[in-house]
C-alpha cells in the first residue's frame, strides 16, 4: 500500500453515507459499551441514532480526556502571514475572486506581530497562509521559520500543501506540526468547492498526510470543513483517513480539528449546516473512538459553545486571534479569511478555563527538543 | 533506607507534576504526599528562565527533589540533548529517561533507551530510564550504568495496576539497582501491591491528579506505600494455593 488514495479508491462516498443512516439504537449501545471501538462503532456514534444518547457520550469524553490529557488545556493562537491566494474556493474570504487588497507579512511586521503575541503569553503559534506560490513559496516559510522558532516553544503552520522535500526541508528549521484539512472527501463535489488554483487537485490534497508522515513531521492535523457536505459522511472519511495514518506512521502525533463554515466578506452561506448538539455529538464521538487525539477548537465558535465545550473533549484552543495578515499589530483592518466568533482576551479565556476547574498550559514542548 | 545513587529518601513514592487542574493545587498534593522526588516534563518549563516558571516555583520545597524527564523526545540523541538541556537549566544531574516515539501509547523504546543511558551514564548523569518490564533490558540497562531501572505495570496513564506483575517479579528478583514500578498504578491498593512484592518505590501521577480529591488521594498513596513496603518487611506468609491431602504421598518411604 503506497498511500491513503489506494484505500480511498475502493470507498463509495454514498455507500458509506447510506451506512451510516442506517445505524440503529443497537449499534449504538453497542459502540458505547463496547472497550475497543471499531470504525463501524464510530458510524454508530455519529449517525441519527445516537443522538439521543448525548448525555451519555459526554459523560465518557469527559471521562476519558481527563484521563489521557488531565485537567489541562492547550493554549495556541493563530498568525496570519498573508492572504494572497491564487485559489478560488467557495467557502473562503480568502478566494482568489474576492477583489480586495492583498497582503503579505515582510519580516519587520512579523517581528511586530510576534512582539504583540508573545505579549499575550503564547507559546505556542499556528502560522497561516493562503496559496500563491509567488510571493508565499517554500523560501518564504523558511525565513519565517528562521525567523521567530527561537521565540515560540512550539510552530504549528497551515498553508497550502507542500512536496515531500519541501517538508524535509522546513523541518530542520523547527516546524513541529502542519495543520491540513481535505475540506471534504466528496471527491465529486470537492470540484465545485475548489474551481479553480492548485488546490482543486484533490488527489494532491488527499495525500499530504502521507508526505507529512514520510517527512517525519512531528504532528498532523486534519479536519473538514463542516458545512460543505455531509458532515457525518466526512467525518467518517476522516476518521478512516486518521486510522490509517495512525498505524503507518505509528511515531506521527495527530490532532482534529472540526471548523464551521463562517460569514466572510462576500461569501455563501453553509450547504449542510450543523447545530451545536450535532458539533457536541462529533466530538464526543471522535473522543470515545480515539482517546488521543488531540482536539481543538478555533474562535469561530461562540462564548457559551467554547465554554462548555472544554469540559467534553477538547485538548486545546486558541484565544484572542485575528484572522488577517497584520491583524495584532501592523494593518488591523487588512482581510479576514473569517469572523471570529469568541473576541475575549487571551487572558479572559484563561480565566474562564481556571474557573472550571482547569489549568491553562502555555508551554508544552521546547524548541530545543528535536 | 530507600538510596539511589548519592540520595537517600524516606519516602518510597515518586511523583509526577502533570494533569493537575492548577499548580496550587499540585503542590497541595505533592506535600501531602511526602514525596522527595517530583518528575516534570522539560518541554513544559521555561528553560531560560525558570525563575520564573509557575510550575517551578510551586516545587520549591526543601525536602523535594526535580526529576527533570525527557517526555516528548524520539530517539537517544534527542534525549541525551534534552538531557544536558535540563542540568543546565533546573541545576540537576538526575534524569528520568523517557523515550517514547509512539505518542499514542507512549511505550518506551528499549533500544533507544539503552543507547541513551549509556552515554548519559558516562556524562555522569543519574539515568532513571522508563522503560517496559523486559527483565533482560534490565539487566542490559545496570551494565550500561543506570542508576535504577523504572519498569511500567500498565500503559502509562492507563491506571490498570500492575498487568505485568510476572515480569515486574522476575525484576525485582534478580536487580542490583532500585527498582522503581512506573506507569499504569491507577488505586493505592496497586501501589501496595508493587511495595508487598519488594518494589523499592513507586512513581504516581495521573492516578492522583485526575482523582476527585487530588490531596486526600495523594495521602492515600502515601500510606499505601507505606503500608506495602512495612509488607514486604514482615515477610509475607506465604499463600496456601491448594489443599492439603490428607494421607501423605510419600510415607510409603517410611513404612
Amino acid at each position: 500500500m503506497n498511500n491513503f488514495s489506494d484505500i480511498f479508491q475502493t470507498m463509495n462516498w454514498d455507500e458509506v453515507k447510506a451506512s451510516i443512516y442506517a445505524k440503529t439504537s443497537r449499534d449504538v449501545e453497542h459502540a458505547l459499551a463496547t472497550e475497543k471501538r471499531t470504525l463501524e462503532d464510530f458510524k454508530a456514534m455519529i449517525s441519527p441514532a445516537a443522538a439521543p444518547y448525548l448525555e451519555q457520550m459526554a459523560k465518557i469524553s469527559q471521562q476519558l480526556t481527563v484521563r489521557r490529557f488531565g485537567k489541562v488545556l492547550q493554549m495556541y493562537v493563530p498568525l496570519y502571514l498573508s492572504n494572497e491566494c491564487k485559489n478560488i474556493c467557495t467557502y473562503c474570504g480568502f478566494s482568489y475572486n474576492n477583489k480586495l487588497k492583498r497582503k503579505t507579512l515582510s519580516p519587520m511586521e512579523i517581528m511586530q506581530e510576534v512582539a504583540v503575541i508573545k505579549e499575550m503569553g503564547y507559546e505556542h503559534v499556528l502560522l497561516v497562509t493562503g496559496e500563491d506560490n509567488e510571493t508565499v513559496h517554500i523560501d518564504y516559510f523558511k525565513k519565517v521559520l528562521e525567523l521567530i522558532r527561537f521565540h515560540f516553544a512550539h510552530i504549528s503552520m497551515e498553508v497550502q500543501p507542500l512536496d515531500l522535500q519541501e517538508y524535509e526541508q522546513l523541518t530542520p528549521y523547527g516546524l513541529n506540526t502542519v495543520l491540513v484539512y481535505q475540506e471534504t472527501y466528496n471527491e465529486r463535489d470537492y470540484k465545485t468547492h475548489h474551481p479553480k488554483g492548485k488546490k482543486s487537485n484533490f488527489r494532491y490534497r488527499l495525500e499530504t498526510p502521507d508526505r507529512l508522515g514520510q517527512a517525519g513531521i512531528h504532528k498532523i492535523g486534519l479536519g473538514v470543513l463542516i458545512g460543505l457536505e455531509d458532515w457525518r459522511t466526512d467525518s467518517f472519511f476522516t476518521a478512516l483517513h486518521l486510522s490509517y495514518l495512525e498505524k503507518k506512521y505509528w511515531q506521527t502525533k495527530y490532532s482534529l480539528s472540526f471548523p464551521r463554515l463562517r460569514p466572510f466578506s462576500g461569501g455563501l452561506e453553509p450547504k449542510v449546516e450543523m447545530n451545536d448538539r450535532e458539533l457536541v455529538q462529533l466530538i464526543c464521538a471522535y473522543r470515545i473512538f480515539n482517546e488521543e487525539l488531540e482536539l481543538s477548537m478555533s474562535t469561530r465558535e461562540s462564548e457559551t459553545f467554547r465554554n462548555n465545550m472544554i469540559k467534553l473533549g477538547i485538548t486545546s484552543i486558541s484565544a484572542g486571534s485575528k484572522t488577517n495578515p497584520g491583524g495584532y499589530a501592523v494593518e488591523p483592518d487588512s482581510l479576514k479569511q473569517f469572523e471570529i466568533s469568541d473576541e475575549r482576551s487571551p487572558e479572559k479565556i484563561a480565566e474562564m478555563i481556571r474557573s472550571q476547574g482547569y489549568e491553562p498550559v502555555w508551554k508544552d514542548w521546547d524548541n530545543s527538543l528535536a | 533506607m530507600l538510596k539511589i545513587a548519592n540520595k537517600s529518601f524516606s519516602s518510597r513514592l515518586f511523583t509526577g507534576t502533570g494533569k493537575f487542574s492548577s499548580c496550587m493545587l499540585m503542590e497541595e498534593a505533592l506535600l501531602a504526599s511526602g514525596s522527595e522526588l517530583v518528575t516534570v516534563a522539560l518541554k513544559r518549563v521555561d528553560v531560560k528562565n525558570n525563575e520564573e516558571d509557575d510550575l517551578i516555583s510551586h516545587l520549591k520545597h526543601q525536602h523535594i527533589s526535580l526529576l527533570p524527564n525527557t517526555s516528548g523526545v524520539r530517539n537517544a540523541k534527542e534525549a541525551v540533548f534534552a538531557a544536558k538541556l535540563a542540568r543546565e537549566a533546573l541545576e540537576t544531574n538526575w534524569i528520568k529517561l523517557e523515550i517514547h516515539p509512539d505518542p499514542k501509547y507512549l511505550m518506551p523504546d528499549p533500544i533507544e533507551t539503552l543507547l541513551a543511558t549509556e552515554e548519559l551514564a558516562k556524562l555522569g548523569f543519574i539515568v532513571l530510564p522508563y522503560i517496559h518490564a523486559d527483565p533482560v533490558l534490565c539487566k542490559r540497562l545496570e551494565d550500561a550504568g543506570t542508576s535504577a531501572v523504572m519498569p511500567l505495570g500498565a500503559p502509562i496513564g492507563s491506571n490498570k495496576g500492575l498487568k505485568t506483575i510476572d515480569f515486574l517479579e522476575i525484576i525485582i528478583s534478580q536487580s542490583n539497582v532500585p527498582v522503581i514500578v512506573d506507569a499504569g498504578i491507577g488505586a493505592p491498593s496497586d501501589a501496595a501491591w508493587a511495595m508487598e512484592i519488594g518494589a523499592d518505590a513507586v512513581l504516581v501521577n495521573t492516578a492522583i491528579a485526575v482523582s476527585g480529591d487530588p490531596v486526600q488521594m495523594a495521602k492515600a498513596f502515601k500510606m499505601a506505600v507505606e503500608a506495602g513496603r512495612m509488607a514486604f518487611e514482615a515477610k509475607l506468609a506465604a499463600g496456601v494455593t491448594h489443599a492439603v491431602a490428607s494421607s501423605p504421598l510419600t510415607s510409603f518411604l517410611y513404612e
